[in-house]
């Protein structure tokens, strides 16, 4: 295919994907909204108001970049694990496999579906958050960088989950048992100096608390991590999936015979 | 001359050691309308599968007018359409986004897409759907909305696998002339049907797949030159005495002496049955076919090769 019908096929799976989770706004966009607001309203003012300081901050200063991560996180990877999974199951994924568009515009093309999803609800969270707390961006490159980085990672992660996947089943029990624990556990709600030395040297391996931290950093100015070594840490990983999800498509895996 | 498809030596052996295909030869001319025939599980699915890239092949080759499929798939698979057996689209799509989507797919412009698909869902009667969610439409409707998706990149070679599955006569019909009429345009049709009547009508070449292997290869007017027996039914004015015969022809009653059929073998006339109905007095109503030829010729090159 020529450069010019490369970015048709592109922007045309990305287009399909925005009008996919735009049809379905009140599962895909109002969720978030409503629960992030819960988190702001009891955690952040209710229960903060009794915490007190952290990290040199109130307690509704110091979740807001945090729960706004959560937010991105399980929506772009919501986003892409869904969608390709209910291609395989409609079958409509033969419509892009007997195109002649390549394997790594669609893996792209899906993923920056999966990150405007995220985008946008980080968005709409943060707009949300403005009702509750003074926002300022203490570092707006690293902010963004942060931000859509994780969004990317967490997109792939979801490709690769609908590309395993073989019911519905398999596209909950991820997110379930193994994205919530590790946001949760991922310094979204407190800082990692609070914990016995042990649990902070167990919770180095997440890779949540990376990208909440460097998130953090960018808003705030405070972070239980380096920075530059959090971002090394999601580019690293962003790498390991595109390469692996290429692989997946290239073998045809879960989706040719 | 390049065929529109050439397949040499082609294999596929499922994961659990399934050999789906076992070394096929085949080719379709271009411009041709061919037919793929063979009872389930014989192999043709599999073959439409590796030709769009949905099944991997294990061996051998595969070109599309002239393109090896392992040199250039991309380009390979410009050249095709294909209009599969199962409904593949997303059904809370509407029917013009599914079809200019497609043509996305292809590398097609959005504004040169919507004409297309302007020009194919009105064609194809679906024109006042288009902002109909796909899963609203009629089986008869889905049948078509996925002839309008497989012709939007307008291929050279249209692949339609059991294109008329469950869709009434009259639709059956009006779908066949609109393929008529791409073929007659150049486009090379490729079809698998149960419906053998269809094949006989519609197709000038035709492929017997059976077990993997292709069991016959030929024209279909070559092919039925070779039926050595035909049955024709009669249909009467007046009822004939259960006594009746036509000497050297085995007959049978049907329908209380009403009507009676008749073996005919291949070098006999049917004339000698005509003169002796009327030295009899019997007067013919109708005179038609027990059963489509191909189809006989179908079940009898099966059962050969088992």
């Amino acid at each position: 295919m020529k450069q010019s019908e490369l970015l048709i096929a592109f922007l045309t799976i990305i287009r399909r994907e925005i009008r996919r989770f735009m049809r379905i706004w009140p599962q895909t966009l109002l969720p978030p909204a409503i629960t992030m607001t819960l988190y702001f309203a009891i955690f952040g003012n209710l229960i903060g108001e009794r915490i007190g300081e952290m990290g040199g901050f109130s307690y509704m200063e110091y979740i807001v970049p945090g729960l706004i991560m959560m937010s991105v996180i399980t929506n772009s990877y919501a986003n892409v694990s869904a969608s390709f999974y209910s291609a395989k199951f409609q079958h409509n994924v033969q419509e892009l496999l007997v195109s002649p568009t390549p394997n790594w515009i669609i893996l792209t093309g899906y993923v920056l579906g999966g990150v405007v999803r995220g985008l946008l609800v980080g968005l709409i969270v943060t707009l949300l958050s403005l009702f509750f707390t003074k926002l300022q961006v203490e570092n707006l490159f690293v902010t963004v960088l942060v931000v859509f980085l994780t969004a990317v990672l967490f997109s792939l992660g979801g490709l690769v989950n609908g590309i395993f996947a073989k019911s519905f089943d398999d596209v909950s029990i991820v997110p379930t048992f193994i994205l919530t624990p590790l946001t949760y556990l991922g310094g979204v709600f407190y800082s990692i100096n609070l914990l016995p030395e042990i649990w902070q040297n167990l919770s180095l391996l997440n890779p949540v608390l990376y990208m909440v931290n460097a998130f953090r950093f960018g808003i705030l100015g405070v972070s239980d991590i380096n920075v530059a070594w959090a971002i090394f840490i999601i580019v690293s990983f962003i790498v390991a999936l595109f390469t692996y999800g290429l692989y997946l498509l290239n073998r045809g895996q879960g989706i040719r015979n | 001359m390049t065929h529109a498809i050439e397949i040499s030596d082609l294999k596929k052996r499922y994961e659990g050691g399934f050999e789906a295909l076992k070394g096929i030869n085949l080719s379709v001319k271009k411009g041709d309308f061919f037919a793929l025939l063979g009872p389930n599980g014989a192999g043709k699915s599999t073959t439409i599968g590796i030709l769009c890239s949905l099944v991997n092949k294990t061996g051998g080759k595969v070109s599309i007018f002239g393109v090896d499929i392992d040199k250039d798939f991309a380009l390979a698979k410009k050249y095709l359409g294909v209009v599969p057996q199962e409904f593949n689209f997303n059904v809370f799509e509407t029917v013009l986004n599914i079809v200019v989507t497609q043509a996305g797919f292809y590398g097609i412009d959005r504004i040169v897409a919507t004409e297309r698909a302007e020009k194919y869902l009105k064609l194809l009667d679906l024109w006042d759907k288009k902002d109909t969610q796909s899963r609203m439409l009629s089986g008869g409707m889905k049948r078509r909305l996925m002839i309008a998706r497989a012709l939007i990149h307008e291929p050279q070679v249209l692949i339609l696998d059991e294109p008329t599955a469950g869709v009434d006569i009259e639709l059956r019909r009006s779908m066949w002339e609109f393929i008529k009429k791409l073929n007659e345009q150049g486009t090379t049709i490729i079809l698998t049907t149960h419906y053998l009547e269809e094949a006989e009508q519609l197709c000038r070449n035709i492929a017997i797949i059976n077990r993997g292997e292709i069991v016959e290869n030929t024209s279909v007017k070559s092919l039925l030159k070779t039926l050595s027996m035909e049955t024709f039914i009669f249909d009467l004015e007046t009822k004939v005495t259960p006594s009746f015969v036509i000497e050297d022809y085995p007959t049978r009653m049907l329908n209380e002496g009403h009507s009676f059929e008749v073996e005919v073998s291949k070098g006999q006339s049917l004339n000698s049955i005509f003169s002796f109905l009327s030295e009899q007095g019997i007067k013919v109503l109708s005179m038609r076919n027990k059963a489509n030829r191909l189809e006989e010729l179908f079940v009898k090159l099966i059962k050969d090769k088992e």
